[in-house]
């Protein structure tokens, strides 16, 4: 009896991600989706600038690598030229919320018919640690080394809430990977992210809560804790948009 | 033979447009034209000009900066463009909106009152095609035959009915 | 087939449409706006995309995703938006897709001003973007060119997988002439072998990208970019001359400037200077053999362009000093009149002579 096995959306390319990281856990909840919703032949996936970059690697599907902050941008070009494809974006913080901003928000806007998986681990990682546009209030980074002062830094984005003061986008919730309960919740989440697009409901994003232990300068089980003692506090789990929902209710 | 022909006046007034009969009316004669247009800033009311060059070979630079023939509706134009004629060209002057005569002694000059024509004949926008059936008459730069055709293809789908008035505003400029 | 009148920018726009082109994203500028009315009307209509970005850069990063699905892409703008398309444009050609980049030209830098200019032509043909690439670069001048030479961008940009740039200018965009369009051709439904279409569950997964860490790897695909290059250049060169079979003097210029020009030699060839025009109309390929053979013939040769001398560099290297080489040149969107090109002419007659 196989008890454990690895989505058939997913490559046999060992991934690089240090030890203790939940991009794994994301990688193999979107490939899960896929492979429940028999789409791997029609995925197309955008990989970002940051640590998610050699994603291509790791999806089975059919993939493009994106510049820095632009995957939403791409997504619509492939999904305007293969209406009948999936196309997704799998994006950080530092790419869809800083950088990205635009082309973020206007893809919501127009409901661009595509999924967005938004990993929030509140850090740049690759580049080895500096301030995200996530970075909590008094957060340690690189180029926050007393902590990020909201006089001279600003405040953090929330993503989630602020594409759900949009009229456009069909879906969007915030879910967390840090103990059981939540990654279910969030696999069910990211599921639905990639229905609604099968069922042409339009844009559809997750904001997934997600860890540094590397950057942040913790133990693996100590970052999630870190996610349950200060980022949920911050950035509430939950679903912030969902239009279809809405309309069933009326 | 190539005839450079320059129209200037004021934004609204239909500088463009004449000049667009103007090429449309060299296009069914089978010429070679070029078209060209100021652009800018400002849609209406700042100054507009357009170069119109028809000729019988391919043409070179379609910015007319010395015209044979020069068309003026306002005296700006007038003083920008008066000594840019070339010797033995020809100027239009709208008369009713310019109270000065050309200066120069080696250009022949018309002074028509198209504004004051066209607000008589109960035509006000069309000063400019008045002044475009007087060039055609004096300079022959287009044949007068077919101007229907001509106006037919400037005047758009949803103006089908201005093309009377606009082949009379033409008629009124041949005529003065 | 018969000739209608159009802007050059409309004339872009309906070539395209009629080379299979089906998705157009663009952002407002000055002065290609008529190519962008032009494709929000007509696009909707035959099952096309129009779409309005919300930056250059998203617009050709819209254009990148597209390409990456290998279909018939394009967008436009003018110099500053080019600017920003440059990030895009780098990532295309590093991931070797075709596509065709518009830009009618207007003065810089900075925000410069709206009038045409010539100035972007060290930025489309040395490579604009940052890394080792080049794209096709043409250059019409005439309304009859920007619809031809629109389709043989995007014919180009699929031989050799490399995106062309049409590097027109405001006046040739702004100016109506008789044109005569090709045939409409079908859009193409082939699928490309390296395209991201979905792997149908078939084939291993396709994927679009530009990013090599080993250096090693990076290298060999430098390399071999640079070989097709090298192919493009043998083949694709392409120029119109002029009055050049008993030339003593050579004038070169391109789009507009090449326009003003052809008055200023006919105007010299009757004061009995004899003086020919060779017109670049691809700037990279650069008709390199055809300036080198020039220089080898005659005494001297102008460059007219609309900037303070960028084209020059490529007339001199080809030229390899075998003849001097002299600049008329007017920016920030004045153009040159056929008499000022026509006094450097005689300023050149008179300096190779003595």
């Amino acid at each position: 009896m196989i008890v454990f096995d690895k989505p058939k959306s997913l490559t046999d390319a060992e991934l690089h991600y240090c030890p203790g990281c939940t991009h794994g856990i994301i990688h193999r909840l979107v490939a899960e989706a896929i492979d429940n919703l028999g789409i791997e032949g029609k995925a197309i996936g955008v990989a970002p600038v940051g640590c998610a970059v050699m994603a291509y690697n790791y999806f089975a599907c059919d993939m493009v690598e994106a510049a820095h902050g632009r995957a939403p941008a791409v997504a619509t070009g492939i999904k305007r030229s293969l209406p009948d494809n999936i196309v997704f974006t799998y994006q950080g913080d530092g790419d869809l919320a800083s950088i990205g901003m635009a082309e973020t928000v206007h893809a919501a806007t127009r409901n661009e018919n595509i999924t967005v998986i938004f990993v929030n681990n509140a850090i740049y990682g690759m580049t080895g640690g500096q301030m995200a546009p996530t970075s909590l209030p008094g957060q340690i980074t690189q180029t926050s080394p007393y902590g990020r002062d909201v006089k001279t830094a600003g405040y953090p984005v929330k993503i989630a809430e602020l594409l759900s003061a949009l009229d456009g986008p069909e879906f969007i919730a915030r879910v967390a990977v840090n103990n059981v309960k939540n990654v279910n919740t969030a696999k069910r989440t990211i599921q639905k992210a990639f229905e609604n697009q099968i069922n042409n409901k339009g844009f559809s994003l997750v904001e997934v809560i997600s860890s540094c232990p590397t950057n942040w300068g913790m133990t693996p089980s100590d970052a999630l804790k870190w996610i349950d003692d200060n980022m949920i506090p911050y950035y509430p789990l939950g679903v912030f948009k969902d239009k279809s929902a809405k309309e069933e209710t009326k | 033979m190539t005839t450079e022909i320059l129209i200037a006046g004021f934004g609204g007034q239909g500088i463009l447009f004449a000049g667009k009969f103007l090429a449309n009316k060299g296009l069914f004669e089978g010429r070679s034209l070029s078209w060209l247009p100021s652009y800018g800033p400002e849609m209406r009311g700042g100054t507009a000009n357009c170069s119109v060059v028809l000729s019988d070979e391919p043409i070179g630079s379609p910015i007319v900066t010395n015209p044979d023939v020069l068309v003026v509706m306002n005296l700006p134009s007038l003083d920008k463009y008066e000594n840019a004629v070339k010797p033995g060209g020809t100027i239009f002057v709208d008369s009713s909106l310019i109270k000065r005569e050309v200066k120069r002694e080696d250009v022949t000059a018309y002074y028509i009152p198209a504004t004051r024509l066209a607000n008589e004949n109960n035509m006000p926008t069309l000063a400019n095609m008045i002044m475009i059936g007087k060039v055609i008459k004096e300079c022959g730069v287009v044949s007068t035959d077919g101007m229907e055709e001509a106006v037919n293809k400037i005047v758009s789908a949803r103006h089908q009915n201005l093309k009377e008035i606009n082949l009379k505003a033409l008629k009124i400029g041949e005529e003065y | 087939m018969s000739k209608v009148l159009m802007k050059g920018n409309e004339a872009i726009a309906e070539s395209a449409i009629r080379s299979g082109c089906r998705h157009y994203f663009g952002y407002p500028i000055t002065p290609q706006t008529e190519l962008a009315a032009y494709m929000a009307k007509r696009m909707p209509k035959i099952n096309g995309t129009f779409l309005q970005a919300e930056s250059e850069i998203a617009a050709i990063n819209m254009v990148y995703g597209v390409a990456g699905t290998g279909k018939r892409v394009m967008t436009s703008s003018s110099s500053p938006g080019i600017s920003l398309k440059q990030e895009g444009i780098s990532y295309i050609a590093g991931s070797d897709l075709p596509c065709l980049i518009v830009n009618v030209q207007r003065g810089g830098p900075g925000l410069g001003g709206i009038q045409p200019s010539q100035s972007d032509y060290f930025q489309a043909t040395k490579g604009g973007g940052h890394g080792d690439y080049h794209l096709i670069v043409l250059a019409p001048s005439s309304v009859q060119e920007m619809a031809d030479l629109t389709a043989l961008g995007f014919d180009l940009a699929d031989k050799y997988l490399m995106p062309a740039m049409l590097l027109a200018d405001g006046t040739i965009g702004q100016m109506m002439e008789p044109v005569e369009l090709g045939e409409e051709k079908a859009v193409s439904t082939e699928k490309k072998p390296w395209a991201v279409t979905g792997t149908e569950m078939k084939r291993k997964h396709n994927i679009v990208n530009s990013l090599y860490l080993a250096p090693d790897e990076l290298e060999k695909k430098n390399f071999e970019r640079y070989e097709k290059y090298k192919t493009v250049e043998e083949n694709e060169a392409r120029y119109e001359s002029f009055m050049m079979e008993d030339a003593e003097y050579c004038v070169v210029a391109f789009g507009i400037a090449a326009r003003v020009s052809k008055n200023a030699v006919v105007a010299a060839r009757k004061e009995g200077i004899k003086v020919g025009l060779i017109r670049p109309i691809t700037l990279w390929p650069f008709p390199k053999k055809a300036i080198a053979e020039a220089a080898g013939k005659v005494k001297g040769m102008l460059s007219v362009e609309l900037s303070t001398g960028q084209m020059i560099e490529d007339i001199k290297l080809a030229a390899n000093c075998a003849v001097p080489v002299e600049l008329c040149c007017r920016v920030g969107g004045m153009i040159m009149s056929p008499d000022e090109v026509l006094n450097s002419i005689k300023k050149l007659v008179g300096g190779a002579g003595k």
